[in-house]
């Protein structure tokens, strides 16, 4: 996730603390990895530099001065290209489950139980993820079931390999 | 063959069943507890449903037997097996299979008035499962007239009305979209809670299984619980 283009495009509606930035990223994208603050003053001294921000006041208070961030017209002009450009698909080849099929099939390790380990472990997430998401709102829902589609793929991955088992077994040993 | 797990509600031992030639079941063992849901998983062809039927004594398996808390299935008649798959299991097959001269509030009922309730009790709580599934704007209406996923709900109602002790869903979500899917598997799991129904779940996918507690694969007729599947 690129924070930067985040944080930028949290600051469209308005000025705001570092403190209240991490607090509106944290809500909407922090669920299980909420920002911390060192994060939050390292990016904004990055996008202050690039002009990106500009510092829109400071406050005196009891602790350090507070800065308050504004978006710049060439910040919103980056967020905008940055939501334009469609992500590159992950090209999921360098798989490390289908390395290690082979690498038990090679040993004469069980290559089978391997699979059905993998697929009792996928199966155990994917029951926590379904319980998350009935109980959550639909932000909670949308990124559980982007997990769960994931995680469905690679399950199905698995049901193919171990249909295959043998036709494997037979290539990589010839 | 592996003997049933104490407190187990429905336990299969050495279950085997051939079609012809062809063995659908090889010797599978399957249990499973009071508000407990198993999902059965496998690839097409590997004997989930014929495994189903077993259990819900649709199908006599050629060998093993099936005991459902302490009565074994062989041991009883057909009367006794009809009443049981009617007053004690609930059935949601991937096509809905409502009666289509009925409407859907009659279709509810029908369980319960094959078992003798009368017909102004019977659709009372035939209405109540209704508004549950979230359904209950097509009670007058036949199952002609109704969307796939309004008529899965009202099948699923019609699986819960006798407050069943074991569900048997086979394939439930097959015929519907994603959400719609989701949707009936969130109220079919919570009403199965709330009334400590056990749930025998067939499915071939992995985002259905996942509202199960646990799952077993069928492969070439014998069934394996995937929580001991460890290296």
């Amino acid at each position: 996730m690129s924070i930067g283009h985040t944080l930028l495009a949290l600051l469209e509606s308005g000025p705001r603390h570092g403190y209240d930035l991490k607090r509106a990223f944290d809500a909407r994208f922090g669920h299980d990895r909420p920002l911390h603050y060192g994060q939050v003053y390292a990016t904004m001294s990055r996008l202050l530099k690039n002009g990106l921000v500009e510092v829109d006041g400071v406050e005196q208070g009891d602790g350090p001065e507070r800065k308050r961030y504004a978006i710049t017209d060439a910040g919103v002009t980056d967020v905008a290209h940055w939501l334009a450009q469609p992500e590159k698909p992950e090209p999921y080849l360098q798989s490390v489950l289908y390395t290690k099929v082979v690498v038990a099939l090679l040993t004469g390790r069980d290559a089978d139980g391997l699979l059905d380990a993998q697929r009792a472990e996928h199966l155990r997430l994917m029951r926590e993820l379904t319980r998350r998401k009935t109980g959550g709102d639909l932000a909670d829902q949308l990124i559980c079931d982007h997990a769960l589609f994931h995680l469905e793929a690679d399950l199905r991955w698995l049901e193919m390999t171990a249909a295959r088992l043998d036709q494997l077994a037979t290539a990589v040993r010839s | 063959m592996t003997p049933a797990p104490s407190g187990s509600l429905l336990a299969a031992t050495g279950l085997r069943k051939a079609y012809g030639p062809t063995t659908a079941l090889d010797g599978a063992d399957f249990s499973v507890h009071p508000g407990e849901i198993v999902a059965v998983m496998g690839p097409s062809g590997s004997g989930k449903s014929t495994l189903l039927h077993c259990l819900a004594g649709i199908i006599r398996p050629d060998a093993g037997s099936v005991r459902y808390g302490a009565r074994k299935l062989s041991e009883l008649s057909d009367a006794e097996r009809s009443a049981l798959r009617r007053g004690e299991f609930g059935f949601v097959f991937q096509f809905g299979q409502l009666v289509p001269e009925l409407t859907c509030v009659e279709n509810v009922a029908l369980p319960l008035r094959l078992g003798g309730v009368r017909r102004k009790e019977a659709e009372q709580q035939a209405m109540r499962w209704l508004e549950r599934l979230e359904v209950a704007g097509v009670r007058g209406k036949r199952p002609g007239e109704v969307s796939g996923g309004q008529g899965q709900r009202v099948a699923v109602a019609r699986a819960l009305v006798t407050t069943p002790r074991v569900i048997f869903a086979d394939e439930p979500t097959g015929a519907l979209d994603s959400l719609n899917g989701e949707r009936v598997m969130e109220l079919l799991t919570e009403a199965a809670r709330d009334t400590r129904a056990a749930v025998v779940l067939v499915t071939h996918e992995a985002r259905v299984a996942a509202y199960s507690d646990r799952e077993v694969v069928v492969r070439d007729g014998r069934a394996r619980d995937m929580a001991g599947a460890r290296l």
